[in-house]
């Protein structure tokens, strides 16, 4: 069964990237344009849960860091893997997305492949 | 994996350009507050302005636009002090962001291919490089000019997946384990993948001792956790217990037992697993390529034939085609099983099918619509930049900004707009110095307004300044040979000069308005949309200027009037009234034209049939109906034989079909299925060929 990622980031045009990534990967995708629509697309699956989460930062609404503690905060998504995109690769950053419960980071800007690269290494075979 | 990143081109542009334009508008806002009171100034504003410049770095740099990311990588660094109160908020920090906003915009329209030459950003990178080091606090360290180069990716502690297999010992029941337990806590501290209870060796029923177990599980789960922590769980079970355990995915990272992997040599102990030291040379081709992608991927020209439409109208549109859809079948089952028993079902159905239909009209009319606010958009800065090149303090004050109107139309007012909003600024409001003398607040006022009226739009744009003077707008319009000197005209009459090509009561040109552009491509721009634009002022307290437009271009509320047995569509919105007038009323003035008098106004006649060249079946103008009509200020009468109804029709051109033809707007389909023609009001006014002045002076 093709795997599900979801997709979080204010920018139309980055989710366009990484959900056509992700789509020729072969995964179905779902996409929130904040943190908080991104919580209420999970609650729409009705309990299927997704298999990973790429998350922007900064956002409005609802920013990465928030959306990441609440997705670790329930039952279904606590190993989800999620990756966080970020500008700054600054090590307080990245400590910040450890403590919030993100599994990885890779710093914007990237390209297909390299996010591909990154994806095979978090999700469990 | 091959994806073209100049796919995702237009995404990024029009992303780009709402990003700056929110950065704008917040941007206004900041020195509003500014000038109002500097601790005023909300964070939660700093921080969406630095979200945009933060954005549109992200968006630019994946994409393949260096030089936009680099401009806004120092814009940000900036505006990130800024939002943490490093750098004092001041009138020469907002200025320096304005002229970072007009650079990106710049920057934008050559990476689009609008313009050719890439401006350059050198000298206002420098000033926004300086501003950023102007910090409060010596905490800030310069702003480094290249970013270093990092890492790129890393992972900490990736979930692995483990397969367990546990069976109990058949005694573990009476030696006081409790096995489901024990898988109860293991699912809760893992997420379970698959979970397998084998069954085999369960006896049959008469064979079952209750307090035996003959269960194994094989449980698939992934977690954070290592083998010994799950382990523990089990740690009480009894020896003859089986409990094996095996890693499914070794994970990119487990520190210890289960490296698949050579790991880099030098990991940071912040990162606990590390790109292997092979993909970081990868990156640096990886971002360049698409910075020379970039001349041959922009496909300028194809902007403009996009259209963003909001989910929501895309989702009501497809409901609304299912119930279309759902109607037909029932007509399609009344019509074949039809006997007249059955004639109020299919009364019904059609009924609903018109209601279904009329809807799915106004829809996807609607997927058209835009809030005007895309046109009022601009005025915010444009005032501010504009009051400051004039030395007026103005307040631009905007309402109505999301009534909504055809994008068409959108696109084409913007300018005639501008032109009317920079009128008002010039020319309309006075200097501070004049206000005061005046007695009326410093401050001018600059009011755009929209508002929808029936079937149409109306967009006011009034200032409280001088208004116009009569006087010398008359003047002028006799010097240019407009009217005579000794004319005779209404106030209203003498504002409609100002829409005269040529005419300009401005003393002398200023850079501002009155360059090229007059009110007379105002009013053409206008009338050419199908709407009007008229002006109405009151000496020392303002001017204002309406412009009424049709809600869309291709929808038309009409009264359709028949003439000879032919079917015409007057336009609603130039309809002033009809009546049947008193032959004493009719009457012929000097010069052969005939004209009707109503209610001492005295108004053109034209008959439509003589137009036409149709045969009417009334000629006595007592016996038959006028119709009056405006246009520009200028009335007429229409005589047609009756009135037929009144509808809203779909415009289809004449023009595109066989040609222009004088008096004809357009054609269309009536429910009956013939061809009623358009009439063009305007310019049968200008085919009466008498002016109304002229009538007024008989």
């Amino acid at each position: 069964m093709a795997k599900t990622a979801l997709i979080v980031d204010d920018s139309t045009s980055m989710r366009q990237m990484v959900g056509m990534t992700l789509r020729t990967a072969g995964f179905n995708v779902v996409e929130g344009g904040n943190g908080q629509e991104a919580l209420d697309k999970l609650a729409a699956q009705m309990g299927s849960k997704v298999d990973l989460i790429i998350t922007d930062l900064n956002m409005p609404v609802m920013d990465g860091l928030t959306f990441i503690k609440s997705v670790r905060g329930q039952a279904p998504s606590r190993f989800t893997p999620i990756l966080m995109l970020t500008t700054e690769s600054t090590d307080s950053r990245k400590a910040e997305g450890k403590a919030a419960g993100a599994t990885g980071w890779i710093v914007k800007p990237f390209n297909p492949e390299q996010l591909l690269k990154v994806i095979e290494k978090v999700l469990p075979a | 994996m091959n994806i073209d990143m100049a796919i995702f081109h237009q995404a990024f542009f029009e992303e780009a350009s709402d990003l700056i334009a929110d950065f704008e508008r917040e941007l206004l806002e900041l020195e509003d507050t500014l000038d109002k009171d500097q601790d005023l100034v909300d964070a939660e504003l700093l921080n969406t302005i630095f979200r945009c410049a933060h954005s549109l770095k992200g968006g630019a740099a994946t994409f393949g636009f260096a030089d936009i990311a680099g401009f806004t990588h120092g814009l940000e660094t900036l505006l990130d002090r800024v939002r943490n109160h490093q750098i004092p908020i001041s009138r020469e920090l907002t200025q320096v962001l304005f002229e970072s906003l007009d650079q990106l915009k710049a920057l934008l329209a050559a990476a689009r291919g609008e313009i050719a030459t890439v401006p350059d950003s050198t000298a206002l990178a420098a000033r926004i490089e300086a501003a950023a080091n102007n910090t409060a606090t010596q905490a800030a360290e310069p702003v480094a000019a290249v970013e270093p180069e990092e890492d790129w990716f890393g992972i900490w502690d990736a979930p692995t997946a483990y397969r367990l297999y546990f069976k109990p010992g058949r005694d573990v029941l009476k030696q006081g384990g409790d096995p489901a337990v024990l898988m109860a806590r293991l699912v809760e501290a893992v997420e379970i993948r698959s979970i397998v209870c084998d069954i085999s060796e369960l006896p049959g029923l008469d064979a079952i001792v209750p307090d035996e177990c003959y269960v194994a599980w094989t449980a698939e789960f992934v977690t954070d956790w290592d083998r010994d922590r799950i382990l523990d769980i089990f740690e009480f079970m009894a020896d003859d217990s089986e409990i094996a355990i095996e890693t499914l995915s070794p994970p990119a990272s487990t520190p210890a037992a289960n490296v698949a992997e050579p790991k880099g040599p030098a990991t940071p102990p912040a990162v606990v697993a590390k790109a292997e030291p092979a993909s970081v040379p990868q990156q640096k081709p990886a971002r360049a390529e698409p910075v020379k992608a970039r001349p041959a991927a922009t496909a300028p020209g194809a902007e403009s034939h996009t259209l963003r439409v909001s989910t929501e109208k895309v989702d009501k549109l497809i409901n609304l085609v299912g119930e279309l859809v759902i109607n037909q079948a029932m007509l399609n089952d009344a019509a074949q099983k039809f006997t007249m028993d059955k004639l109020p079902r299919l009364l019904e159905a059609v009924a609903q099918m018109e209601h279904a239909s009329r809807e799915l009209q106004e829809r996807v009319m609607a997927v058209r619509m835009l809030p005007i606010k895309h046109a009022f958009g601009r005025f915010p800065r444009l005032v501010r930049d504009t009051a400051a090149a004039v030395h007026k303090q103005i307040e631009l004050k905007m309402s109505g900004e999301d009534t909504e109107l055809d994008k068409t139309v959108i696109e084409a007012i913007a300018d005639p707009l501008t032109h009317l909003v920079r009128n008002s600024i010039d020319h309309g409001l006075e200097s501070p110095e004049d206000r005061i003398a005046a007695g009326k607040p410093v401050t001018g006022v600059v009011t755009l307004d929209a508002l929808q009226e029936g079937g149409s739009i109306v967009v006011n744009v009034s200032d409280d300044g001088r208004g116009l003077n009569k006087d010398k707008i008359f003047k002028k319009a006799v010097e240019r040979g407009l009217i005579d000197a000794d004319e005779t005209l209404t106030d209203e009459q003498i504002y409609e000069l100002i829409f005269q090509p040529g005419f300009s009561t401005a003393d002398q040109v200023t850079d501002l308005s009155g360059r090229g552009v007059g009110m007379d491509i105002v009013k053409r721009t206008i009338n050419g949309l199908g709407g009007t634009v008229n002006v109405t002022s009151f000496e020392g307290i303002g001017t204002m200027f309406r412009i009424r437009l049709p809600l869309t271009m291709a929808i038309l509320e009409g009264l359709s009037v028949s003439v000879g047995g032919e079917v015409y569509v007057l336009p609603l919105t130039t309809i002033v009234e009809n009546i049947r007038p008193k032959q004493s009323d009719v009457y012929i003035i000097a010069g052969g034209s005939e004209v009707v008098e109503v209610r001492g106004e005295v108004l053109p006649l034209v008959r439509l049939y003589s137009v036409f060249d149709a045969i009417p079946r009334e000629t006595r103008p007592e016996q038959a109906l006028l119709v009056i009509v405006e246009s520009e200020s200028r009335k007429v009468a229409i005589m047609v034989d009756e009135l037929i109804t009144q509808s809203q029709i779909v415009i289809k051109s004449i023009e595109s079909n066989y040609r222009k033809v004088d008096g004809i707007a357009g054609a269309t389909i009536m429910g009956d299925g013939r061809v009623a023609l358009i009439l063009d009001v305007p310019s049968l006014i200008r085919g009466s060929k008498i002016r109304v002045s002229e009538t007024v002076a008989a």
